[in-house]
């Protein structure tokens, strides 16, 4: 009789990169930010293979949900292709043996980095977002204890001064991406850089939005069917981004959130910032099979 | 025949704010001992005293920003029932939005130095609930106007402005949300003698208009002569006398206030 006889045959007993009380950590954490919706939850970062304020944030959660039966999808700043989002995608799917796609409609995980896609979540999926800071009170108050504190109280009077000034001093607001938003009717969250553009998206949405600060160890969530109001005066109407008119140059599409790419002669084009919708137009362009969803702005304007 | 000393009117009615046996130690200093005081609607009730004698640490309590060991603090007000010093720090914060106004002697304390003017005084509405841009503008406009602070400057933060400027948008501020009462903590010290003046001249003009409860604070025996009904005299963090001002000016009773006058004159 030998050792190797009395041992079983190894094999992996963990996946996701993190160890399984780390998980269970960011699972309970998860489990308490979805409850309160838009309360920041702290946890204890963990290290992971990207320097801090490349996405840890979201890594962790991401690795937290995965399974081998998830396909996961990584954003960066729309894009499917650009090195952080192929890396982390590649690690991803290598340290827990799922599948990946650049397509909105298969994916079940969807990380991100300040977008959220065009075409309208499920209820079956879940996105990941980045977040650099998480706290919507910062440039109001310093001191993040008191900082806590005005969340407890519900105390955004300071928030809504920093809309009145900006209407004052420029004409409209100038938040241009991390739009101040009210959960629930009761927290004030950051929804990560996304532009004005995607914050209604996260109104009453059917999928499950987790945002994750993994340098500032914070992470919060707004729950599917969930009210997320952008902070608006009564009589100053909330703005999106005017990208309704524009058409993109390489797939045709238009009334959807727009990259501007400067020209030598001055002038731009315009190419759709999601850039597996526009990938998906082209093919379609050219005869190919290819399922669009429902997008949440149809002609640039939301619908209901 | 006997000489009455209270006026009428104060006899008649209700006070509007009571604190009583307000005692307050910081270590083995004590800064309030025992401390009563009734102010009655419409009234501007004076604290005079030397620095130490604890009677700005008396109108912190008052504006809830402090707590004392013992003592009970009653708002004469509907919604306002019982001892405030027992209320949970959201009702405090609410009540002190809502109710009471204050101006200190230092701007930096009482403002955003590097919001607009107009700003800090639309803060106050909006803790209160406003969220009509249009309303908040006019709001704030009017409660400056009834400060006599210049229009034309309202969008211009308070550390660009002149001392006397800056304690006229504190001032817009404590009345933005008509206050049952108003806290003065020294409000003109640090103002040259004309600044000074013509701030004492809005204060007064505003108690005549709207008939604001008013607690002044001063070392300044000319300020509290000017505005106040009522004046007490604090020492070491006791009451050692209180009268109608006439009274405490012309014929002071307590060996430290007879001091504290002549010094004056």
């Amino acid at each position: 009789m030998s050792l190797t006889g009395l041992t079983r045959p190894w094999k992996d007993f963990s996946y996701g990169f993190l160890d399984a009380s780390a998980k269970r950590e960011l699972r309970r954490k998860m489990l308490k930010a979805v409850a309160v919706p838009g309360c920041q939850m702290p946890y204890a970062s963990r290290e992971v293979p990207i320097a801090r304020g490349w996405g840890t944030g979201g890594l962790q959660v991401t690795c937290t949900l995965l399974n081998p039966g998830h396909t996961v999808k990584v954003i960066d700043q729309g894009a499917d292709d650009s090195v952080n989002a192929a890396s982390i995608r590649r690690f991803l799917t290598r340290v827990s043996g799922a599948r990946s796609t650049w397509d909105t409609l298969e994916a079940s995980l969807i990380q991100s980095r300040h977008r959220v896609p065009e075409e309208i979540l499920r209820e079956d999926q879940i996105l990941i977002l980045q977040v650099p800071n998480p706290e919507p009170l910062r440039p109001v108050e310093p001191n993040m204890s008191v900082a806590r504190q005005m969340h407890a109280d519900a105390d955004y009077g300071r928030m809504w001064l920093q809309l009145y000034e900006q209407i004052v001093r420029s004409g409209r607001v100038m938040f241009g991406a991390a739009y101040p938003s009210l959960v629930h009717g009761r927290y004030v969250m950051t929804p990560s850089p996304i532009p004005r553009w995607d914050v209604p998206k996260l109104n009453m949405a059917r999928h499950l939005t987790i945002l994750s600060a993994g340098r500032e160890k914070r992470l919060y969530a707004v729950p599917p069917y969930t009210r997320v109001e952008p902070l608006v005066f009564d009589d100053v109407p909330y703005k999106v981004e005017e990208h309704g008119h524009l058409t993109c140059y390489r797939s045709g599409l238009k009334g959807f959130f727009m990259n501007e790419i400067p020209q030598e002669d001055g002038g731009a084009l315009h190419e759709v910032s999601d850039s597996h919708l526009g990938i998906k137009a082209i093919r379609q362009g050219d005869g190919e099979d290819v399922a669009t969803g429902d997008t949440w702005y149809t002609n640039g304007e939301m619908g209901q | 025949m006997t000489l009455a000393l209270d006026a009428p009117r104060l006899v008649q009615t209700q006070p509007l704010m009571v604190l009583s046996g307000v005692s307050k130690r910081y270590g083995p200093v004590v800064a309030l001992d025992d401390v009563s005081a009734e102010v009655y609607p419409g009234e501007v009730l004076g604290i005079v005293g030397e620095s130490g004698s604890g009677k700005s640490t008396f109108l912190r309590m008052m504006n809830l920003e402090e707590l004392p060991d013992a003592g009970t603090y009653t708002l004469d007000l509907p919604d306002t029932p019982g001892n405030l010093f027992e209320l949970d720090r959201f009702a405090r914060r609410m009540l002190c939005a809502t109710r009471i106004g204050i101006v200190y002697q230092n701007p930096h304390q009482g403002l955003l130095m590097r919001n607009s003017s107009s700003g800090n005084v639309a803060e106050r509405l909006l803790i209160a609930g406003e969220r009509r841009f249009a309303v908040l503008r006019e709001k704030a406009g009017d409660a400056l106007a009834a400060s006599e602070f210049p229009l034309d400057r309202m969008d211009a933060p308070p550390i660009e402005l002149s001392g006397g400027m800056q304690q006229r948008v504190q001032l817009a501020k404590a009345i933005a949300l008509e206050p049952a009462v108003l806290l003065l903590d020294e409000p003109t010290t640090g103002l040259d003698v004309s600044v000074q003046a013509l701030v004492l001249d809005t204060l007064k003009r505003l108690q005549r208009d709207r008939r604001i409860t008013m607690v002044i604070v001063s070392h300044d025996l000319g300020v509290i002569r000017t505005m106040a009904d009522r004046v007490m005299v604090m020492r070491r963090g006791q009451v050692v006398e209180q009268g109608l001002s006439d009274q405490i000016f012309q014929d002071p009773q307590h060996a430290y206030t007879q001091q504290l006058v002549h010094a004056k004159l």
